[in-house]
């Protein structure tokens, strides 16, 4: 098992960055190295070693090497493998639509709040239909936030509703009549099997059927949610992995700013 | 006993008095109430089961019909034991006959309450036996094959198809699982009746179902005989379903239950007064069953902060012990909840971590400690992630934990892969083996850090105690005393549900399980 400790492979390939033919990276520009790790349904011995192989060449991998492999339980065995990626995709061609608004810190939106809108701002948000999950929804509403950025209980210019998990459409809508909400926030962090674009989809539709989607910014959350998603279910924003409170209270600010101009 | 942290035991006995006269207010109201569900789980304790063509359960047709007859205060029992004696049916012909239509159980002449427990005895002791015979099953595979050193290694399935779920389970309890969680669909909480039957379909989780109890026990009593351990079964006693689930997990033989006093309230928004009566009844049963319950603590620590809101975990494992109590579960069986969840960002923390787990485990010596894995700040980087189970893991087996809920590299991605239970597994295993012994070897600075934060979390602890005393539970959970949720004691879910007790009320099987039992206020 001694092979590929050190790598004796000539280099001969092209080592320059073309960003229009970007390809995984290892220790040398164009080298394609990959690691994955995945399951098959067989038990383990040579025949898996070399099945593993096989699905590493079809999936694009030159070079496939499994360095370690497992059996979970009788009839799977686990792999650790390692290879070349032999395609690659052309970065400047990419265009990937994104929430468009300037994201600031939370004295320069509650700033921008009392300077140019002059009112708080309502916002409702809730973990919708059977979702029972508050994590995503606290971490942007609730006082104290999630990795160092505050929710936007903690705004001065934020009226907040955080109706935590497993709320009905229904109820958010009532909710949002009784407050003359602004926004309304949405976290689904339950996908599987697409349970979550059901219940979004829904929203829009009574909303719509309300008469209040256009009187109401709607934003979508959640570890599975982008903003593409969210455009294409009807919101006006998701936000996914790695934003926060001051990603979103930013976007209502502006996104209220903006209609008032319209 | 001596304290590593330089705790002061008759402060803890003072915290514990506190949560006793907490929990007694708390009792004064229950004994006075039930609900639907409580009236459901007697349905099934004397053999109602099974639905009608449309799927409702029977013991929920039974129970909304005296409900809508506004006859609900006297018991379920009450009824159909005047209809055993009038018609000479079994109580499951008698629910079958009143989802036909053909029968009104409340029309029959009332009979004494000792002529009611005479024709209801066959019924009462056959589960009563059923749950008998489980447990010395149990008790009997303990003895013979064994089971896993402590911490327990405790591990979800959660493929939604219970069939699929029992291919997972195997696989985890070869690799060294002790303990098996099924996961439920998302939602089950909230449905106030438990579906029937095999089940294939679920979101996030699996039905919990009489039938599915009993495939999965069957699955792994052989996987156990296998392996040479016994394997536990889990499932959820929580939500609107609390002491039906703790029935029919009694009768199939589940050895754990996720059974919070207080979780369903502050999590799932299910009314004050319908949860704390539920889970009187529901702890009954477990204590009976030799069913170790779980406590739900660690959920207060993802949505409010771990390090500054440490004090109201312990102060809700004080107040769920003191409940159980009250319902006859002995403390051996008492997986009060905790958790790993600061942020790994934090200097110290783990010294932060350590102290709170070892002050856990020397403040309830007996208790299997339920401890909680880092969920809150999973973030993707599963490489990170298995550090964060290792330190986790290394917690557990330094202070000596009852049964480690394992942390899985990919938390907040996906319901764990095979692979992913494996290397959790292997990270576990391998833990506590290496480390098996160094609660024993290694002690604590006077006045460190790690004794300092124990005795810290403790005062605030009793402060905290201090104020829901005063107030009564009710309406400190009203304020918002635990996770920062505030519920009004007549807001959420179920509350349709309660119902004062009659005087014709009759359930029996509170004293036959716990026959210990003071009653505190009658």
């Amino acid at each position: 098992m001694s092979e590929g400790l050190y790598t004796t492979e000539t280099k001969d390939f092209d080592q320059t960055l073309d960003l229009s033919k970007i390809k995984p990276y290892g220790d040398t520009m164009n080298d394609g190295k990959t690691q994955l790790s995945f399951t098959l349904p067989v038990p383990p011995g040579d025949e898996a070693v070399e099945a593993a192989r096989q699905l590493l060449r079809q999936m694009g991998f030159d070079n496939p090497q499994i360095v370690f492999h497992k059996e979970l339980t009788k009839g799977f065995t686990f792999f650790n493998c390692y290879g070349s990626y032999t395609r690659s995709v052309d970065f400047t061609k990419i265009k990937v639509p994104k929430v468009e608004s300037v994201k600031w810190d939370m004295k320069e939106t509650d700033y921008f709040i009392k300077e140019r809108i002059g009112r708080k701002i309502i916002v409702v948000g809730a973990s919708t239909g059977t979702d029972a999950h508050t994590v995503g929804i606290d971490a942007i509403m609730n006082m104290k936030g999630f990795a160092g950025r505050f929710g936007l209980e903690r705004y001065d210019m934020f009226e907040t509703y955080n109706m935590g998990s497993q709320v009905l459409n229904e109820e958010i809508i009532a909710k949002a009549i009784e407050t003359n909400a602004d926004a309304m926030l949405v976290s689904q962090t339950v996908t599987q099997k697409d349970v979550h674009i059901k219940n979004m989809v829904e929203l829009v539709e009574m909303l719509e059927a309300e008469g209040l989607r256009n009187k109401l910014i709607l934003c979508a959350g959640g570890p599975r949610i982008t903003h593409e998603l969210a455009k294409e279910l009807g919101y006006d924003a998701g936000f996914g992995m790695n934003t926060y409170a001051d990603d979103v209270a930013s976007f209502i600010a502006q996104e209220i700013e903006r209609r008032k101009n319209k | 006993m001596q304290s590593k942290l330089g705790i002061d035991f008759t402060k803890v006995q003072h915290a514990r008095g506190i949560a006793k006269n907490i929990a007694d207010g708390v009792q004064r109201f229950v004994d006075n109430y039930t609900t639907v569900a409580v009236e459901r789980t007697l349905c099934r304790l004397v053999g109602i089961d099974n639905t009608d063509a449309d799927g409702v359960p029977l013991p929920n047709i039974l129970v909304e019909d005296l409900k809508n007859k506004n006859v609900l205060e006297h018991g379920a029992l009450f009824f159909i034991g005047n209809a055993i004696i009038e018609t000479g049916k079994s109580p499951q012909q008698i629910a079958e006959q009143i989802s036909a239509g053909d029968l009104d159980i409340t029309a029959f002449p009332f009979r004494s309450q000792s002529e009611i427990a005479n024709a209801f005895k066959p019924y009462i002791d056959a589960s009563i036996n059923q749950i008998k015979e489980r447990r010395s099953k149990r008790e009997h595979y303990l003895e013979t094959i064994g089971e896993g050193s402590r911490p327990y290694l405790y591990v979800i399935v959660a493929t939604g198809n219970i069939y699929e779920d029992v291919v997972q389970a195997e696989a985890a309890a070869r690799q060294g699982a002790d303990i098996i969680a099924v996961i439920r669909t998302t939602g089950q909480s909230l449905l106030d009746y438990v579906p029937f039957g095999a089940t294939t379909e679920g979101f996030g989780g699996t039905f919990a179902t009489q039938e599915n109890f009993r495939i999965m026990r069957r699955a792994l009593d052989k996987v156990g005989e296998e392996v040479g351990r016994y394997i536990r079964l889990c499932n959820y006693c929580s939500g609107l379903c609390m002491p039906e689930i703790a029935a029919m997990g009694a009768l199939e033989g589940l050895d754990v239950m996720l059974n919070d006093a207080l979780y369903g309230i502050l999590f799932r928004d299910i009314n004050m007064q319908r949860t704390l009566i539920d889970q009187f009844m529901s702890r009954a049963i477990n204590g009976f069953a030799g069913v170790i319950i779980n406590t739900g603590e660690d959920n207060y620590l993802t949505t409010a902060d771990a390090v500054e809101e440490a004090h109201t975990v312990l102060a809700s494992d004080l107040i769920n012990e003191q409940l159980a109590l009250l319902a006859g579960l002995p403390e051996e069986q008492m997986g009060l909840g905790h958790a790993f969840e600061m942020d790994p960002d934090l200097e110290n923390g783990f010294l932060f971590e350590l102290a709170q787990a070892q002050m856990t485990r020397e403040i309830f010596p007996k208790a299997p400690l339920k401890y909680m894995p880092p969920t809150k700040f999973m973030t993707g980087n599963i490489f990170r992630g298995h550090l964060q189970d290792a330190l986790f893991n290394l917690i557990g087996v330094w202070t000596s934990q009852g049964i480690q809920l394992l942390g899985m590299p990919t938390e907040a991605i996906h319901t764990p892969f095979m692979s992913d239970r494996y290397l959790s597994i292997e990270n576990a295993k391998y833990i506590f083996n290496n480390m098996r012994n160094i609660g024993d070897e290694v002690e604590f600075k006077k006045d460190g850090i790690i004794q300092k934060r124990a005795q810290e979390v403790l005062d605030k602890t009793i402060g905290l105690l201090e104020e829901i005393e005063k107030e009564g539970l009710f309406l400190a959970l009203e304020k918002g005393i635990f996770g920062g949720v505030k519920r009004q004691k007549d807001g959420g879910k179920g509350l349709r549900g309660v119902s004062l007790k009659g005087t014709h009320y009759y359930n029996p099987f509170i004293p036959l399980m716990n026959p210990k039992l003071e009653p505190c206020n009658l």
